[in-house]
């Protein structure tokens, strides 16, 4: 199939960015999205011509490193899939596809459809992580813990810092990436005694980074790759507000 | 005899009471001392991430840098399938002894015995560590851990989180190591890549790092180095690699004096999502874990088999007695659980033989029809008290509980292909996945290079020819949490007089010069070819020649070819942008460089090794059966090579010596 793409280019973080037209032609339905950036910039080398700056790594939807705004919406028109396991058989021939980076000031453009995340990793810093030091361990069977609580966390845990929730949402919040790890240690006994301290720290450096209030749209569960509830941010509210009221 | 340059430095006494004594009389650091000692980590997946936290927790300086975005992109994150110890929970005769024995011939005994038991020592406090840091296995309803089985064992020693046990544990990692970020005891750098060590004085001191978003170069002193920057499958384009993976650094610093072990022993997984066109970018692993429960076979009669990739017949409606279970045949103790690479082969040997099953003749089933409905189907519609089910009620049934132990990977094959997996047999086969070579290491995890350390998949250490499902995991947390806190230290303790040495010295100006000199070669080719072209040329050379089977000849060819190949990148690849940018285009430039490199010695490195072993297969060494001939009294060497010129090296022995477990023809029969 022929596809039209409307690709948003934007040489580095200063400079304006616009949108650019390009045609890929003999596009193939096993394809992969991504395989299809491939395969215009390669044509776009060949040309002489500088290819379309993307992020993307293990190309099997877990490390969350590929990040596009395809048609308005994060990671493209499927539910619970990455753009990288997304495949052209999603789309039809003759298609118009506009093409954008995640948008949100906490995800400034380095370049193109690249931006920066940066601000993910400090809010985990910040308090998203048991303090236990190599050798501290008892025995894992030690700790019991029911299979529902270890399911639940495991689905929290599952979120894989894409950043989709933020891109989705016309707040531009991180609230629901901060409740899935808040609510994955919240739920296990081991994040118990650092529980309050975690929350509140997390939040305040959510708030820091500049991402917006959550208004409880539902965009971000709706959009995520990996569904993670939106009852994770109940969670956090809730942990967040016995933590203040602790204090 | 192993070759006056390699010293192993394996401790003295009982295997089983090396590691205990090592750590008992090792040189320790005091605590007031290792807040100057600074350590740089090149890699952040589960062996960087795991030694950086451990070593800031222990009070040293640590810098770490990774390529990727951020720490928690690294590619341990897309192991699936999960990770052993030899907890013995399910009191089904596990030890560590028995861990210790199935590694080493899983490895087809080409892997040392102490670093191979010591890994099965620390196996057990990895499971504790995670646990601790609130990683959610998976568990039974008692609350306890469960288990799983995995290829070449006889155990249920595998702890895993649903398919995702690599991104949990190292999301446990990156949490260990963000911690000691916030602290301020771990300088992050994210979005830089190694491009050069450098020596001063006989110690690796530093590294020279570039900037990924600026282009700019950077130089950063360390009192000791470590890599830990994963495997090379990637030289053969195609694999389960991330695309980004790479041997840059590893390859770097073999140019810098640190010999390479056991170039050639490749692991090619079994049950991978068949190559579907010449657009394919990367190919995708369903894991071993599936092979529990799926039974993989292709049809008996090749006129099936032929209607089926005509696409006339549907696999569903071949019966039972028309399909060829062949690892059940010829595997009969084992079956589906045999090793990767002999069940990799054995796929290989059916489609050769014209019994492949899709479009390209390169492919089996891997069935779940049987234990979805007559297992998991029959065990909850006996425990729902339904008599006499329905076939629908069966699958209904058995696939809840299919589901809940494989989903995400069923979802994930389905994308792929289109196909659903749980009406349809998947459709397998073998492709690169894991490189059991890497930088030759003594028992400290050192190089032949002083305070230049690898750990994880960057080194050759544990796996010999072949390495186990679920051991990578292991070895990676093994090397990082257990291992190298104690064995750097021995190092550093000697280093506690060493000031920081400024990065205007000499040596780091060199290697900035060497590094900018190649970048600026490299962006002044203006050829005509992308770097792709030249990637995916390479990657057909090793995979029809220095891949799932070797001989002499294809070798001497693939080498020559290589050398050609290498000469046309040098002419004619294009870089489009500038080097003081964003550039991904320039950075595919410089792996594939160092690949076109690699590629050769591996190939050097299969064509000495007159035998076959593990992963390494050489068609003029096989039994009557078709299966792998070991030749102990020539080859039961580490081969370590050592860079003599541009393209030129030496090889160096280092003798293998079992002494606690009796060498023997491997046998899953």
């Amino acid at each position: 199939m022929n596809i039209t793409l409307k690709v948003w280019r934007q040489k580095n973080s200063k400079e304006r960015g616009r949108f650019e037209t390009y045609h890929v032609k003999d596009v193939s339905a096993d394809m992969s999205f991504l395989e299809m950036f491939d395969v215009l910039n390669e044509d776009l080398i060949t040309e002489g011509k500088e290819p379309i700056a993307f992020d993307h790594d293990c190309r099997e939807g877990i490390c969350g490193m590929c990040s596009m705004y395809i048609n308005g919406r994060p990671h493209g028109p499927l539910q619970g899939v990455t753009t990288c396991q997304l495949h052209m058989r999603s789309f039809k021939d003759g298609d118009t596809i506009v093409v954008e980076p995640w948008r949100a000031a906490a995800f400034p453009v380095i370049k193109d459809l690249a931006v920066d995340r940066s601000s993910f990793d400090r809010i985990m810093a910040a308090g998203g992580f048991v303090s236990v030091n190599t050798g501290n361990a008892q025995d894992a069977n030690s700790i019991l813990i029911p299979k529902t609580d270890a399911d639940l966390a495991f689905e929290s845990a599952a979120c894989i810092g894409c950043g989709a929730c933020v891109a989705a949402c016309k707040n531009s919040s991180a609230m629901l990436f901060v409740s899935a790890k808040v609510s994955q240690l919240a739920l296990l006994p081991q994040g118990q005694v650092e529980r309050h301290e975690r929350v509140i720290s997390m939040v305040n450096q959510m708030d820091e980074e500049g991402f917006g209030s959550c208004t409880n749209t539902g965009a971000c569960e709706a959009e995520c790759p990996k569904n993670i509830s939106v009852e994770n941010i109940a969670r956090l509210n809730r942990e967040y507000l016995s933590a203040k009221i602790a204090k | 005899m192993t070759s006056s340059k390699l010293d192993a430095h394996i401790p003295e006494g009982h295997m089983a009471e090396k590691w205990s004594k090592y750590r008992s009389t090792v040189h320790l650091v005091n605590p007031a001392n290792k807040r100057h000692l600074e350590v740089i980590v090149v890699g952040s997946g589960l062996a960087g991430a795991s030694a950086a936290a451990t070593l800031a927790e222990l009070g040293y300086k640590v810098k770490v840098f990774c390529f990727q975005d951020s720490a928690r992109r690294a590619h341990s994150i897309a192991a699936q399938g999960g990770i052993n110890a030899a907890k013995n929970y399910q009191n089904d005769g596990d030890s560590v002894y028995r861990l210790f024995y199935d590694t080493v011939k899983g490895g087809d005994y080409r892997s040392r015995e102490a670093n191979t038991h010591r890994l099965a020592e620390v196996s057990g406090n990895i499971i504790d560590q995670c646990v601790a840091q609130g990683v959610p296995f998976a568990r039974e309803y008692g609350g306890l851990l469960s288990n799983r089985s995995f290829g070449g064992v006889l155990v249920q020693r595998t702890f895993y989180a649903a398919g995702q046990t690599g991104q949990q544990l190292l999301l446990g990692a990156y949490s260990a190591l963000m911690r000691q970020v916030g602290t301020g005891a771990i300088k992050m750098y994210a979005r830089h890549e190694m491009l050069d060590i450098v020596n001063i004085d006989g110690k690796c001191r530093g590294i020279i790092a570039r900037n990924l978003i600026t282009g700019e170069l950077e130089r950063h002193f360390g009192h000791a180095v470590l890599l830990c920057s994963g495997g090379y499958g990637n030289v053969y384009y195609l694999s389960t690699n991330a695309m980004g993976s790479n041997v840059t650094a590893a390859w770097k610093a073999h140019k810098k004096g640190a010999f390479f072990g056991n170039p050639c022993y490749t692991q090619i997984h079994p049950t991978c999502i068949p190559v579907s066109g010449d657009h394919q970018s990367k190919l995708t692993l369903m894991s071993e874990s599936l092979r529990n429960d799926g039974r993989i076979w292709v049809p008996k009669k090749k006129e099936d088999a032929e209607a089926i990739r005509a696409g006339k017949l549907n696999p569903n409606d071949i019966k039972p007695d028309d399909r060829d279970y062949y690892l059940e045949r010829r595997y009969p103790a084992y079956g589906n659980l045999v090793p990767r690479d002999v069940a990799s082969r054995a796929a290989k040997e059916r489609c050769d033989a014209g019994f492949g099953v899709n479009a390209t003749g390169e492919a089996v089933f891997l069935d779940f029809a049987y234990n979805l409905r007559y297992k998991y189907g029959q065990m909850e519609a006996t425990k729902h008290g339904i008599e006499n089910p329905t076939e629908q009620q069966l699958f209904d049934l058995g696939k809840e509980v299919v589901k809940e132990k494989y989903g995400n990977l069923f979802d994930m094959y389905k994308q792929i292909t289109g196909v659903d997996p749980y009406h349809n047999p998947m459709m397998i086969y073998p492709a690169v996945h894991y490189t059991m070579g890497g930088l030759w290491v003594d028992y400290n995890l050192m190089t032949t290079v002083p305070g230049l350390y690898a750990l994880g998949e960057a080194n050759f250490s544990d796996h010999g020819a072949n390495r186990l499902g679920a051991s990578a995991l292991m070895q990676g947390l093994a090397d990082g949490y257990f291992v190298i806190p104690y064995t750097i230290g021995d190092y550093l303790s000697h280093e506690i007089g060493t000031k920081a040495i400024s990065t205007d010295h000499e040596a780091f100006v060199e290697a900035e010069n060497g590094v900018k000199e190649k970048l600026n070669k490299l962006m002044n080719v203006k050829g005509t070819k992308s770097v792709d072209h030249f990637h995916k040329k390479l990657g057909k050379i090793m995979w029809e020649k220095c891949g799932m089977a070797r001989n002499a000849s294809g070798l001497k060819e693939a080498i020559t070819e290589i050398q050609e190949l290498r000469k046309q990148f040098w002419a004619d690849v294009r870089i489009p942008g500038e080097q003081n940018e964003f550039n991904p285009e320039l950075e595919k430039a410089g792996r594939v460089a160092d690949f076109l490199e690699l590629g050769e010695l591996m190939c050097m490195d299969a064509l000495q090794r007159n035998e076959s072993c593990g992963g390494h297969f050489r068609e003029e060494y096989q039994t009557e059966e078709g299966e792998a001939k070991r030749d102990d009294e020539n080859f039961a060497f580490v081969s370590a090579w050592e860079r003599t010129g541009d393209n030129q090296w030496t090889m160096h022995k280092e003798e293998l010596k079992f002494e606690y477990i009796k060498i023997a023809q491997r046998s899953y029969k």
